[in-house]
């Protein structure tokens, strides 16, 4: 039971903490800027407002457009909770593998990029094709980086291979494995649609990508879109940490080893937000059509950790 | 159980000869002709499933005094699963044919197209049971005959016209190679029954044995439409009534897998270690030139066409994994490979089926296949939208819908390489699995686009705007097919065995595929993995209607004000303002330009001064490399050198005469001095 409680509430927490990392970026941005930035309480009222919000629908829409939020949201939260995220085990992380999680990400993608075409208006039909063409180019380097890690756990599941690297002393942290850290990061930032792959900042019609997809949206259906972009963004941080700097999650369910695990979590995450922060700081947003080039290193990236793992031995 | 098989065959019969009784009476030939077929294909499903529930194989033989040995059919769990698609594929395209056949009434012979449909189904089915090699290539023929009657349907535009040739063409260098395959299995076991093949199978010497190989794959790879032998497919596929599409794409390209197989796993004994990296290579350049291609394609039923070859090169790779698992003596990993095979083969029979019937139910609603002439269907055509939604998402491979399972099988299979002795297997086949995702995520764009601008937004054109919804039939038909992509999904587990006896049967191999599945799971063979389909479903819908409600709850109903799209300030939204279908992939037009060199045109017209426009005419064009680098000259060559021979054809009969003369005179001299 205490084991169900607590994924329980490692999932609920993913979910709450996920608007403080966006606010952490702000943050910094801010502060790169001279800027004061808002403050954490900000993120969570404009959240709390959106849901409380009437919304304002196109007279083009159809079903598809009212499903979409709730489609999205219930995806993004089902792939979250098959990420061990405090503890070693997930919610639901027996139902499925590295693959059904990255195609659950996949279903809400489908029904995002439907919904931006369902208004029937430029911005949404341009955000549609921009997202599908640069995920289509994501997907694959974000299953080739799991599957070599997979090679060297010797598992698919990602409570297999989170366990595996956890259990594994620091040492087993080849050379070769943390070339996907590379490929998973660039990943990440295409898929939290961040500087240099997309701008969540901007409503500039030469930039947008996500932020075209969502533009008819407004109230409550928004406020489940930005709270599942959120979570997305959390998720790909939190499987970084996990796969990549795993030691300190709790592998019982004890309350104490949890309370240790939680405290280096929110560590962990906010040393990876402040990696992609820092990212977004220093280079500017690239162009649509180089972006492909970035996929390609990540892509490159997972190829050379699995040649790696080919000629040095697979490990035990 | 025979009962049933020998009624299916009875009522396709009739079915095809019925509705000339009433030539005259398009709407009573139409239920007669149709009717006919949906209770002979409901046959065939009892029949097909008892065979595969029981397992008993069951055999007809008729001795007669035939040359060339009895005919026999065999109906064993193997082929019943190709019997099985074919009567359910058949089921549901022979209700929608009901409906949609009605829009020719009045102004084609609607018995004539019922008798090439209902005998085209049968030849299918004796394909996958008959046991001899002449009558196989006889029926085989039969199929390929009868589909080009069906293709050729509309034979008023000349488009189809051509595509039917160049169907009849290809199909018959296929068959060529197949009969080729089949005589030097013939010279080598002295019979041309299938079982006298499998017991000289091996003593096979290993070149002859690779010849045979190379043939029954470009035979059978013509017809399965693979690349670089498709050149016919997405052009002889769109023009058929779409019905008759959706078994062509659904099925028939299946029955080239059940031959490549019965020949691979049958006829061939051991398996030399290239085939299998022959299969795998040819098997992943369909699957991702399949797509690219589809991507780029406009018309609604050749971009499916386009997605059948991706998908027989998804089929294909869980064949290739079977043969390379095969020569390293791993029987267990080759029956999964060849089980991921096999439910994709079914999967993609279904949603195909699917996404081709609602493309006709667009094309009677809407009169064009064109995407950019369409747009806002969801509104005048909702349960076409759905039903081709439902399959849009199978074929996107997004759980939990049934082309997810196959999927997930097919990259558990590639990935067993990894485990496999062979190192550069153990390096290639997590890479073809992540191209396998390569190809996953650009269907998944593919179909975004043909749902997205076909059936969202807002109509482009007259006859968009005024789309009228399919019939009761029509939507049966489809609702079939769309009920069993949820169905094949969850009932995986269950499924899985039957598919293993199949594997089982076919390979002779005696292994327990127990360890498979376990309750509701599915199960890699190394226990590498696991995956529930059932339970993703659940969780899936709980939390789906638990955000619903949990929303409302917190904060009441909404208030909900309707208004227009935001039109940046600037009242006037048109239609024509949408994203098209050719914007929407151009850039992946741009960013696989290597492969599609893509041209375009603009001409512009105007009145003595730029300022004047009258005209703009935009061309684009991309690059099919295959056609142009093999197939033209190719096509030059034949033309060539039949212009050559022209010269010796002078049109004197004399001169004919004296040509068998020499003919004879010569074949005397050779045969006559070697006695």
């Amino acid at each position: 039971m205490p084991a169900i409680l607590l994924s329980v509430f490692q999932l609920l927490f993913l979910s709450i903490l996920a608007p403080a990392l966006s606010w952490f970026i702000k943050k910094m941005k801010a502060a790169s800027q001279n800027r004061v930035g808002p403050s954490l309480v900000q993120v969570y009222s404009d959240l709390l407002k959106l849901f409380r919000k009437n919304m304002v629908i196109s007279e083009t829409a159809s079903w598809i457009f009212h499903a979409m939020p709730f489609v999205l949201f219930m995806s993004t939260f089902v792939a979250a909770s098959m990420l061990p995220i405090l503890g070693i085990r997930s919610l639901f992380g027996f139902t499925g593998d590295v693959i059904l999680f990255v195609y659950l990400l996949a279903l809400g993608r489908f029904f995002l990029t439907l919904a931006a075409l369902d208004t029937g208006t430029t911005f949404g039909g341009m955000g549609s094709s921009r997202e599908m063409t640069l995920s289509s180019l994501a997907e694959p380097a974000l299953l080739l980086a799991f599957f070599s890690l997979g090679f060297r756990a010797h598992t698919l599941s990602l409570e297999g291979i989170v366990s595996y690297f956890a259990s594994g002393s620091p040492t087993q942290m080849l050379f070769f494995t943390s070339l996907t850290f590379g490929a998973l990061l660039i990943v990440t930032i295409a898929e939290s649609g961040r500087i240099p792959v997309d701008n969540p900042a901007t409503h500039l019609e030469l930039t947008m990508v996500h932020e075209a997809m969502i533009l008819e949206y407004s109230g409550q259906y928004l406020a489940l879109i930005e709270w599942s972009h959120q979570i997305k963004q959390l998720v790909f941080l939190t499987l970084l940490s996990d796969l990549f700097f795993p030691w300190g999650i709790s592998s019982s369910w004890g309350f104490l080893a949890f309370g240790l695990s939680l405290v280096l979590y929110l560590a962990k995450v906010f040393f990876l937000a402040f990696v992609i922060g820092w990212i977004e700081i220093h280079s500017a947003k690239l162009r649509l059509f180089r972006v492909p080039d970035l996929l390609a290193v990540a892509f490159v990236l997972a190829i050379l950790s699995l040649l790696g793992q080919l000629i040095i031995g697979r490990g035990a | 159980m025979a009962l049933f098989f020998y009624a299916q065959i009875l009522l396709h019969i009739l079915g095809g000869i019925a509705g000339f009784l009433f030539e005259q009476h398009g709407e009573k030939a139409n239920r007669l002709t149709h009717g006919l077929a949906v209770l002979a294909s409901a046959a065939g499903i009892l029949f097909s499933l008892g065979i595969l529930l029981i397992g008993k194989p069951w055999a007809l033989e008729w001795q007669g005094s035939f040359p060339v040995g009895a005919l026999r059919f065999v109906a064993n769990p193997f082929s019943a699963f190709f019997l099985l698609i074919i009567s359910f594929l058949s089921l549901a395209a022979s209700i929608f044919a009901i409906g949609y056949t009605r829009e020719f009434q009045g102004k084609k012979n609607i018995a004539l197209l019922g008798f090439f449909y209902n005998f085209f189904i049968l030849a299918m089915l004796f394909v996958v049971t008959v046991q001899n090699a002449f009558y196989f290539l006889f029926f085989w023929e039969l199929m390929s005959l009868t589909s080009y009657f069906l293709v050729i349907f509309e034979h008023e535009r000349p488009e189809t016209r051509s595509a039917g040739t160049l169907y009849l063409i290809m199909t018959h260098v296929g068959t060529a190679f197949i009969t080729a395959a089949f005589l030097l299995l013939f010279i080598h076991a002295g019979s041309f029954s299938f079982d006298a093949f499998r017991e000289a199978a091996s003593t096979l010497s290993p070149v002859l044995k690779n010849v045979i190989f190379l043939a029954a794959l470009i035979g059978f790879g013509t017809k399965a439409g693979v690349i670089p032998l498709h050149i016919w497919l997405p052009r002889a596929h769109p023009q058929a009534p779409s019905h008759v599409s959706a078994l062509m794409s659904g099925v028939m390209i299946k029955t080239a897998v059940y031959g490549l197989l019965v020949f691979l796993f049958n006829f061939l004994g051991e398996t030399p270690g290239w085939w299998g990296h022959v299969m795998l290579a040819v098997a992943i350049l369909s699957t991702l030139l399949g797509i690219l291609y589809a991507l780029m394609e406009n018309d609604l039923k050749r971009l499916l066409a386009f997605s059948s070859i991706e998908n027989m090169g998804i089929i294909l790779l869980g064949v290739g994994m079977a043969l390379v698992f095969r020569t390293l003596h791993q029987p267990l990993y080759a029956g999964f490979a060849l089980i991921a095979a096999l439910y994709h083969v079914i999967n993609h029979a279904i949603f195909k089926g699917l996404l081709f019937l609602g493309a006709g139910s667009v094309l009677s609603g809407t009169h064009t296949r064109n995407i950019e002439g369409l747009g806002g269907l969801i509104r005048r055509m909702p349960w076409t939208a759905s039903f081709f939604l439902v399959g849009a998402m199978a074929i996107a491979a997004l759980p939990p819908l049934n082309g997810f399972i196959s999927e997930w099988l097919t990259f558990i299979a590639l990935l067993l390489g990894c485990e496999s002795v062979s190192p550069a297997m153990r390096f290639f086949s997590p890479l073809l699995a992540a191209l396998l995702g390569l190809a996953g995520a650009l269907a998944a764009t593919c179909f975004v686009k043909a749902f997205g601008i076909s059936f969202l937004g807002k109509p482009r054109s007259e006859r968009a705007a005024h789309a009228h919804e399919a019939g009761g039939f029509m939507k049966v038909g489809m609702g079939i097919l769309a009920a069993s992509c949820f169905g094949l999904a969850l009932t995986a587990p269950w499924i899985l065995p039957m598919l293993g006896e199949a594997a089982k049967t076919l390979s002779a191999t005696d292994i327990s595929m127990t360890g498979l599945t376990q309750k509701v799971f599915l199960m890699s063979p190394s226990g590498s993995s696991q995956f529930s389909p059932l339970l993703i479903a659940m969780i899936l819908s709980v939390f789906l209607l638990g955000t619903v409600i949990l929303l409302r709850l917190t904060f009441g109903k909404q208030h909900v004000r309707i208004g227009p799209s935001w039109d940046c300030g600037m009242p006037g939204l048109e239609p024509r303002m949408q994203y098209t279908a050719t914007g929407y992939s151009k850039p992946l037009r741009r960013i696989f330009s290597f492969l599609y060199q893509p041209t375009r045109r603009v001409e512009l017209e105007d009145e003595g001064h730029a300022m004047l426009r009258t005209a703009q005419r935009f061309e684009s064009k991309i690059t099919h490399h295959v056609d142009e680098w093999v197939y033209q000259p190719l096509s030059e060559l034949v033309v060539d050198l039949s212009r050559k021979a022209k010269q010796i054809q002078t049109g004197h009969i004399q001169l004919y005469l004296s040509y068998i003369f020499i003919t004879l005179i010569l074949l005397l001299l050779f045969f006559g001095g070697r006695s």
